[in-house]
């Protein structure tokens, strides 16, 4: 890398850190994460932690070096399901799992996510479908995902979906809530009150 | 005692029958559930991914709807739980937080005054109606059904202060009073993956087996669940723990709504017992007179 | 007749000089009516600066002083020490602080110095309504109290009865010996415990000047520094102390076994029993509870076999004062009450024990008489030692334990000299901060001991792999590698931390200290004052002030003898006068002031129907002279006058 790249490649991380930063301090007692004394109870605690590219203490370790570029480049945030392990026995009392879901926000903001990562595609389906019906649908919430990711994915899922049908599970069709305008009544009136300076914080540049 | 019932998405999909046997028990018991008027979806883990501040205000919506009905609200779904709850105690700790959500509610003239409690159908059977009065509604005991009680991840962790965070035990209690013989279960807060499961499944299916294994090891004949993810995953997936992992579960999981409504003389179409992946009428036919 | 006031202001050095325009200060304040003189100086509080004031005192007559320099909590006794030597009453001085509340917070020249004439103004104004008064002195009672017979407080009471001071030394369990008692070996040097701790015993028990209370508590504490009254419960032992010979006998013959305390549930004691061999006093005591002639009404084959006759079944309780002029409470700590922490496994998994627990399985006189065990009597081929339970958690307590990174280190070498395991050390930093205490991490680390820098998340049963069945499972993240382990031992030491005991909110009522955010007892200044309370006579020292080891226990229960030795060489004590004083005639006796006052110094007499503080026992709070709601109580030297006074001339002055 020549110098003008790592000069840029570092106001980038330093840019990416105070974001994150930032974004965690708004959560009550987001500010805890200064008190990690990375002991590693989260990582132990982590059921998938043996997966990632980075344990959860580590991403604190990351961030304290600039480097969480790195971290959601890696498959590590999204392998997170949110067990809350981790928040309940920190030491420190930091809330890990609070800050897994601001990563995973900023990951899908900045475009820095796993290459072919499933998990952000799920979660950004999921996020359009409420927000056209007011309800989630499971199956063709599934189906929209594999359509996107994994179309063969579709016939491995045939003989789960028959059995499903069969035994009366399938819903046929979403169903719409009537409050649905009324939602987006009140994202919209968010949306004017962020931009107003009302509350700081990711949500700014709402279209994820 | 009344609720306002908040379902979850869930259970209008695969899990109809959670809520089929969560109405009848809660019926039997004096709990009047009235299904909250057009509620939206929580938001889960997924919008939480993405959005944090629409996530709390879909949780606002639903919690401004239960509180102009003048009752707590009742949830089936940990999830639910944790989301509507989380919401509900960041508005009330943070006030920039809560202004904004207020202004956002306006628009649609609704608003939020953090009076609302968000409760788990489970807790509130054990806590609320208590050992004499489910014990008197129990016609049939489950005599001895060996029953490894499955709690998941977020019924009591982070905010479930009602309970033990590593090692709850109401269902225990529950499982008991129903006559059943809720069996030493160590991973019984243990995570199932969840969503996991359809974003990488060999990381999930590995969660799932060290689950089975365990129950298993201890001697359990089912599995009982009180959300519907860990339930869909527990039930739906044990084909393909088998296939990679060369095991052979066949494990009956039920919701345990169900096994409080076998408890109590319904049969297994009312509980939606019928829709079951893994059949559990040998376990039942063993230990629970005439269903 | 009008006031002659001398005003003093103090450059100090470049300190007040460099903000305010002390010669400005020095004009305005000649000015002032009642003034005699105003001078200014480099040092006022150097020995030049002292005969400035006496001499002016001396040769001008001056009635007051004010001098205008640093805060009063560094020169006040200087200047009235300097003022009586001239012959004027020390409370006819008064501080004008215009250094760290004016020339050290203001960048402002301009404003300093009208500010610091300000306050020179107040001062002057105040100090014409001040009064003499006149310092109380009370003798001092040489006896010393001290609660807890532990190491630290047998440290303080031989250091105090060598002297030719005489002792109380009160301990609530039959025998003196804390905690240390218990241990097998300490650390660093690896002495035997009970080796270097029964001489000591020993010695207590024989000192002609040290009376020991065991099996008694404190359950009352009046009076003031100098002259304190303790009120002593003494239990009933059922044995007489005089008659018992110690030979033993009765705890030989006695039916009843029940789980013993001193080793922690592991063991056996009987229901007449010495919690060990070395027991000081050397006598028994009966439990009431398990006793059959107490539950049942038989039995009785103690007192059948006893060649002295000591057994005495109707032994009644006593009560006693006690006299002393200073009191040091060394009552100890607790432990972490390890089955809080679910996630270990401590009460649900066997072969998951505390350091505690180590100990007395280490123990010659222990359990397995010295052997490291496991539920099924075999020797574990592999332990591991957990640091930081409890401790350095905001779940549990915050604070760091100090003293289990060295236990658990001494652990891992007598569970390599005893079994030969493979030892396994979780923790999250080594603090070895002692003397020898970072050699010792280097011996350990020489035994091969393996240590794995993540704090272990959990301890299960549920095995992953054929390895693991049949074992105990740590699950930490070896962070220095970034990958999380699953280490099969057979055995878990839990490194349980130090708490306050569970008594300490009672004692600290009853002797009316304070306690630390933590819940251990404070102390008077963290650096400067570490054994001494806020409570003039009574003291604390070792870990009842806070976690440490033996070598700091004994330090604290010197310095806490020096104190009180220091107290009481002088022979009489000085009562500050600054006091609260009721008008009887204003008082309507509604008694508002004695609920609130925190050191019991006002009563109520029942014939004048009005209450009378104490002169003694006032510390000069406050509380009470602001709740009075007749406005009947003041305080020498901070009447309404004088506070008054001040507050109008800022008010009028102040910018």
């Amino acid at each position: 890398m020549n110098a003008l790249s790592e000069e840029r490649s570092e106001r980038r991380a330093h840019a990416l850190g105070n974001v994150f930063l930032h974004a965690v301090y708004s959560i009550p007692g987001g500010e805890k994460i200064k008190e990690c004394i990375q002991c590693g109870t989260c990582s132990a605690s982590c059921p998938t932690s043996y997966a990632m590219d980075y344990t959860p203490r580590e991403i604190i370790a990351a961030f304290r070096a600039g480097l969480l570029e790195r971290v959601l480049r890696s498959n590590t945030v999204w392998l997170c399901a949110s067990c809350y392990y981790c928040t309940v026995r920190c030491p420190s009392g930091i809330k890990l799992t609070d800050i897994m879901y601001e990563l995973k926000r900023l990951g899908v903001e900045f475009g820095l996510v796993q290459e072919g990562a499933i998990a952000p595609v799920l979660s950004k389906t999921f996020v359009d479908m409420v927000d056209r019906y007011g309800r989630v649908p499971e199956i063709p919430l599934m189906m929209t995902v594999l359509l996107k990711k994994n179309p063969l994915g579709i016939l491995k899922m045939i003989p789960h979906g028959l059995r499903l049908f069969l035994h009366g599970r399938m819903p046929f069709l979403p169903h719409r809530i009537s409050g649905i305008s009324e939602l987006e009544k009140c994202s919209g009136a968010m949306t004017d009150a962020l931009v107003s300076g009302l509350h700081p914080g990711s949500g700014i540049g709402e279209e994820a | 005692m009344e609720f306002s019932y908040y379902p979850g998405c869930s259970l209008e999909g695969m899990n109809k029958a959670y809520d089929k046997s969560a109405r009848l028990v809660s019926k039997e018991l004096g709990i009047e559930l009235t299904e909250l008027n057009d509620w939206n979806c929580c938001g889960a883990s997924a919008y939480m991914s993405i959005q944090e501040l629409r996530a709390h205000l879909l949780s606002a919506r639903n919690l401004a709807l239960a509180e102009k009905e003048k009752k707590d609200l009742a949830v089936v779904c940990p999830a639910c739980l944790t989301t509507l709850t989380k919401s509900n105690r960041y508005m009330g700790e943070d006030p920039k937080l809560r202004r904004t959500i207020a202004s956002a509610l306006k628009a649609a003239n609704l608003q939020y005054l953090g009076t609302v409690k968000v409760r788990h159908l489970l807790e509130v059977i054990v806590r609320d109606i208590g050992e004499q009065e489910v014990k008197a509604k129990v016609s049939r005991p489950l005599s001895d059904l060996k029953v490894a009680p499955y709690y998941g991840c977020q019924f009591t962790r982070p905010f479930g202060d009602f309970d033990d965070k590593e090692f709850p035990v109401m269902l225990d209690t529950l499982l008991k009073w129903l006559g059943a013989e809720p069996v030493n279960f160590p991973l019984r807060a243990k995570c199932c993956g969840g969503m996991l499961m359809t974003t990488n499944e060999p990381v999930g299916l590995g969660l799932v087996k060290s689950l089975l294994d365990c129950a298993a090891q201890n001697g359990a004949e089912c599995v009982a669940t009180i959300c519907p993810l860990c339930h869909i995953t527990l039930e739906a997936y044990q084909g393909n723990v088998n296939k990679r992992f060369a095991t052979s579960y066949e494990l009956p999981t039920l919701y345990f709504t169900q096994l409080m409504g076998l408890a109590f003389g319904f049969n297994r179409k009312e509980l939606g017992i019928n829709e079951e992946l893994i059949s559990s009428k040998h376990i039942l036919a063993k230990h629970v007179e005439a269903v | 007749m009008a006031e002659k006031i001398g005003v003093y202001v103090c450059h100090c050095g470049t300190n007040i000089a460099q903000t305010v325009d002390c010669k400005r200060v020095v004009d305005y304040a000649s000015a002032l009516p009642n003034v005699t003189v105003a001078r200014e100086y480099q040092y006022m509080c150097s020995d030049p600066g002292q005969d400035l004031i006496k001499k002016d005192i001396k040769e001008l007559g001056l009635t007051r002083v004010v001098v205008a320099s640093c805060s009063p909590l560094m020169h006040e006794p200087t200047f009235r020490r300097a003022v009586e030597e001239a012959g004027l009453n020390q409370f006819l001085f008064q501080m004008a602080n215009i250094r760290e509340q004016c020339s050290w917070i203001s960048e402002n020249k301009e404003r300093a110095t009208e500010q610091a004439k300000s306050i020179v103004a107040a001062a002057v104004k105040r100090v014409e309504f001040q009064e003499s008064l006149d310092v109380k002195k009370v003798p001092v009672n040489p006896n010393v109290l001290i609660v807890g017979g532990g190491i630290t407080g047998i440290e303080a009471a031989l250091q105090i009865a060598d002297s030719g001071k005489k002792v109380y030394l009160v301990e609530k369990e039959p025998t003196i010996g804390g905690y240390m008692a218990r241990f097998d070996k300490t650390f660093p040097t690896l002495d035997c415990a009970a080796c270097i701790l029964t001489p000591k015993m020993v010695s207590v028990g024989q000192h002609p000047n040290i009376e020991l209370l065991s099996y008694s508590d404190v359950i009352g504490f009046s009076g003031y520094v100098g002259n304190f009254t303790a009120r002593i419960r003494r239990r009933a032992k059922y044995v007489e102390e005089e008659e018992c010979s110690g030979c033993g006998l009765c705890t030989e013959k006695c039916p009843v076994s029940v789980p013993s305390e001193f080793d922690c549930g592991l063991g056996k004691r009987k229901a007449i029993y010495r919690p060990f061999p070395q027991a000081v006093p050397n006598v028994p005591v009966i439990d009431k509870d398990h006793c059959l002639y107490f539950t049942k009404g038989v039995c009785k084959v103690c007192q059948k076999f006893c060649p002295r006759g000591a057994i005495n079944f109707e032994q009644k309780e006593t009560y006693t004062d006690l006299q002393v002029g200073t009191a040091i409470l060394a009552t100890g700590f607790g432990l972490f009450d390890a089955s809080k922490v679910k996630q270990y496994g401590y009460g649900r998994l066997p072969n998951v024990i505390t350091s505690l627990e180590f100990e007395r399985f280490s123990h010659a006189s222990g359990p397995t008489g010295g052997k490291i065990l496991l539920k099924n009597g075999q020797m574990p081929t592999s332990i591991a030692i957990l640091h930081c339970i409890g401790s350095r958690d905001t779940n549990f307590n915050e604070y760091c334990s100090r003293v289990c990174c060295m236990y658990s280190m001494k652990i891992a070498h007598l569970a390599h000299e005893k079994t030969g395991a493979r030892v396994y050390e979780f923790y999250i930093d080594i603090r070895a901060f002692g003397k020898g205490y970072e050699e010792f991490y280097k011996r350990i680390l020489e035994e091969e001991t393996t240590f794995i820098r993540g704090k272990a998340a959990e301890v299960t049963d549920v095995p992953q792999t054929p390895a693991e069945k049949g074992k105990l499972v740590v699950v930490a993240e070896d962070t220095l590698l970034g990958i999380v382990r699953r280490v099969p031992v057979d055995m878990v030491v839990l490194s349980v931390g130090f708490e306050p005991r569970k008594d300490t909110i009672e004692t600290a009522r009853i002797f009316s200290i304070s306690r630390s955010q933590d819940g251990f007892f404070l102390e008077r200044h963290p650096k400067l004052a570490p054994v001494s309370t806020a409570s003039d006579g009574i003291f604390i020292a070792g870990a009842c002030q806070g976690p440490k080891d033996i070598p700091d226990s004994v330090a604290q229960g010197a310095a806490a003898a020096a104190n009180a030795l220091s107290l009481i060489d002088r022979k009489e004590v000085t009562l500050e006068p600054t006091v609260a004083f009721i008008d009887e005639k204003s008082c309507s006796g509604c008694k508002i002031c004695i609920g609130l006052c925190a050191y019991n110094a006002i009563t109520f007499d029942e014939t004048k129907k009005v209450s009378k503080v104490n002169d003694a026992l006032c510390k000069g709070c406050g509380v009470c002279v602001a709740a009075c709601p007749s406005g009947a109580i003041e305080q020498r030297n901070f009447t309404d006058n004088q506070l008054l006074a001040e507050v109008e001339s800022i008010c009028a002055t102040g910018k």
